[in-house]
């Protein structure tokens, strides 16, 4: 069995936070992870300011002097589209004592103005206009002062990220195999794909990796939400009965995969409808020819196999280290950041096609909230059971372990089981310890991984 | 025009009957309170003049998935809701017009009311604070709610629970 230990300065650890041995289909999360107030320091350190990061979506900021503020790894941002078109990201902060320069979370205008002195830049950074500038004399140097960047900002079709760290890999890079699913969430649009207006903004009193683990695990869909399997059941089943049809039992088949570099996918067949474009009951039966035509184009633009990825499987997709895509029965994109190792802020948006038919953008807007969001029929019961789990792990000290091996023997893990969550703590595992992301994944077959954290103190 | 003629009175006796039936969990008859038509929405937090056919909401129930929600919650499934919380709805700066858009030639008021709505649940107090906007037609010699939407004023569900569990 091979051992290793990987030495970090930030943290003390006892024991190991995984245990990861394929040889006896084990893994098994240390709880101190969800709670101890060092491991979130360590994940701000080694995770938030290391890697890419969501800010939003281009088309949050559609037109020329629009643009929308917010915090994004605890720093406060502001993206915007400067009067040329490009889409700009500052950190969100004058450059001559500091308040911030955006105090709406949303806006459209020409500049970006610091109330307190009264300086103010434009939308491409530009310091425009400070009062009595002349006092600063000959040397003053305009151009150094004007808005600063996050060190690194990219876009991959239309998604927005900012890095904090100056060395970080090229955002393709990092994206590695969760590009091709967010091409396939993109490919619904001929065009492109824009947030909806609206975002939903919660909070959950749970540790931010709950949230990633629930965002793709199949697993609870049939236990944790029996009440929207029954809505939904009962909504089919009414829709049946008006038309004859026969209804078909509900089941969730499909893959889990390892996207490497922390990024993981559950694709899979469901029963509901998917506004592009799988005709289902509850739809109105009117919308099955326009539905299958929508097919039909893309079959033509796309190959027969890829449209029937685009419009028969749902997938949830996570983008590391906490960035959600979940293209079910419509599209939501879901940020969220730790405030304490205990709480939470989540924010959620609705991703759609542009100049898609009313009436199929009206299924979609209602389908994301029979399931989806703070006031769906499922999303409170997703903030009850981390806000247990969350709970339960005031005991870490007595049962430290969480089990996370599901699948782990399977030759093929379907999308109840767990290599999703492990693709994910692996990799968290690495960027906390430090240790070498060589021989990680489900029957790499290299043993007990232990990484060790010890001594103390000071941070980063 | 509708004919419908409802007193600041007969509109704040309505709406403390319908309180009471929710603060009761009586949902079963509140149910019973709204037309085969109605509509009950909560828009995202800072978009309290969205429409749900354009914008993301947070709730958009039409008969149908209100009476899902109710089955749901009076079920032992809905995890969030058992055990149960214990609401209390204030409701104040009740106003009455006449509807803005009466339905196909039914009688038909707008009233309009002020909400602070306080749950309590696992030691915690969760705050929703916003506006009612109602629809109330007449069916039957009985006052029902055609449209129900509550705002709110909060920018965010943070001092709310994290959610929309209850029917607000």
């Amino acid at each position: 069995m091979v051992r290793r230990r990987v030495l970090v300065n930030a943290l003390s650890m006892e024991q190991p936070f995984i245990v990861d041995d394929p040889s006896t289909n084990t893994f098994r999360v240390n709880r101190r992870a969800m709670v101890d107030p060092e491991v979130l320091a360590a994940e701000r350190a080694n995770i938030f300011d290391r890697t890419w990061l969501y800010l939003g979506h281009e088309s949050e900021v559609a037109q020329p002097g629009d643009y929308v503020s917010r915090t994004v790894g605890g720093r406060a941002l502001v993206l915007c589209r400067d009067l040329d078109g490009k889409v700009q990201a500052w950190l969100n902060t004058c450059t001559h004592r500091g308040a911030t320069v955006c105090r709406e979370t949303k806006g459209h205008g020409r500049f970006l103005t610091c109330f307190y002195h009264a300086w103010s830049f434009d939308l491409a950074g530009n310091l425009a206009t400070l009062p009595d500038a002349e006092a600063y004399g000959p040397g003053f140097d305009r151009a150094a002062l004007a808005l600063k960047r996050p060190p690194r900002v990219d876009t991959y079709r239309g998604f927005v990220f900012v890095s904090y760290n100056p060395a970080v890999i090229p955002l393709v890079d990092h994206l590695a195999g969760a590009r091709d699913y967010l091409d396939l969430v993109c490919e619904q649009s001929d065009t492109t794909m824009a947030i909806l207006p609206g975002t939903q903004e919660y909070s959950i009193e749970a540790n931010w990796k709950l949230l990633v683990e629930n965002s793709i695990d199949g697993y609870h869909a049939m236990s944790t939400h029996a009440t929207y399997m029954d809505y939904l059941m009962t909504a089919m089943r009414r829709a049946a009965e008006a038309t004859g049809e026969k209804l078909a039992p509900p089941s969730l088949d499909g893959r889990a995969h390892d996207l490497g570099n922390g990024h993981a996918v559950i694709e899979y067949t469901a029963p509901w409808a998917r506004p592009t474009a799988r005709w289902a009951a509850p739809l109105d039966p009117a919308l099955r020819e326009p539905l299958a035509a929508r097919r039909a184009e893309l079959a033509e633009r796309h190959g027969e196999e890829r449209a029937r990825r685009i419009c028969e499987t749902s997938r949830n997709l996570l983008i590391f280290p906490n960035l959600i895509v979940n293209d079910i029965m419509a599209v939501t994109v879901r940020a969220f950041e730790p405030v304490t190792p205990g709480l939470m802020h989540v924010r959620a948006w609705e991703l759609a096609p542009v100049g898609e038919p009313g009436a199929l953008h009206e299924v979609r807007l209602d389908n994301f909230l029979t399931f989806l969001g703070p006031g769906g029929l499922a999303t409170p019961d997703d903030v009850e059971a981390l806000e247990c789990c969350q709970r339960g792990f005031t005991s870490w000290r007595e049962l430290p372990w969480s089990d996370i091996s599901r699948g782990m023997a399977q030759e093929r893990p379907g999308i109840t089981d767990e290599l999703q969550m492990r693709a994910f703590w692996r990799r968290w595992n690495q960027m906390i310890g430090g240790s070498d992301p060589a021989a990680a994944g489900d029957g790499a077959g290299g043993g007990e991984t232990e990484v060790r954290l010890r001594a103390v103190g000071g941070g980063r | 025009m509708g004919g419908l003629k409802l007193s600041r009175a007969e509109a704040e006796d309505f709406l403390y009957d319908e309180a009471d039936l929710l603060d009761g969990w009586d949902l079963e008859a509140w149910l019973a309170l709204c037309t085969d038509d109605v509509v009950y929405e909560v828009p995202a937090t800072g978009m309290a003049d969205g429409s749900p056919a354009t914008s993301l909401f947070l709730i958009h129930d039409d008969r149908f998935m209100l009476e899902s929600r109710v089955k749901r919650l009076l079920s032992r499934n809905a995890h969030a809701e058992n055990p149960r919380s214990r609401t209390r709805r204030l409701i104040t700066n009740v106003r009455v017009s006449p509807a803005e858009s009466a339905g196909s030639g039914t009688d038909e008021v707008t009233v309009a009311a002020s909400f602070h709505v306080i749950r309590f649940r696992d030691d915690a107090m969760h705050q929703y604070v916003g506006r009612y906007t109602y629809r109330l037609r007449q069916v039957d010699g009985q006052l029902r709610i055609a449209h129900r939407r509550a705002a709110l004023d909060a920018d965010s569900l943070r001092h709310s629970g994290g959610k929309v569990s209850i029917l607000l």
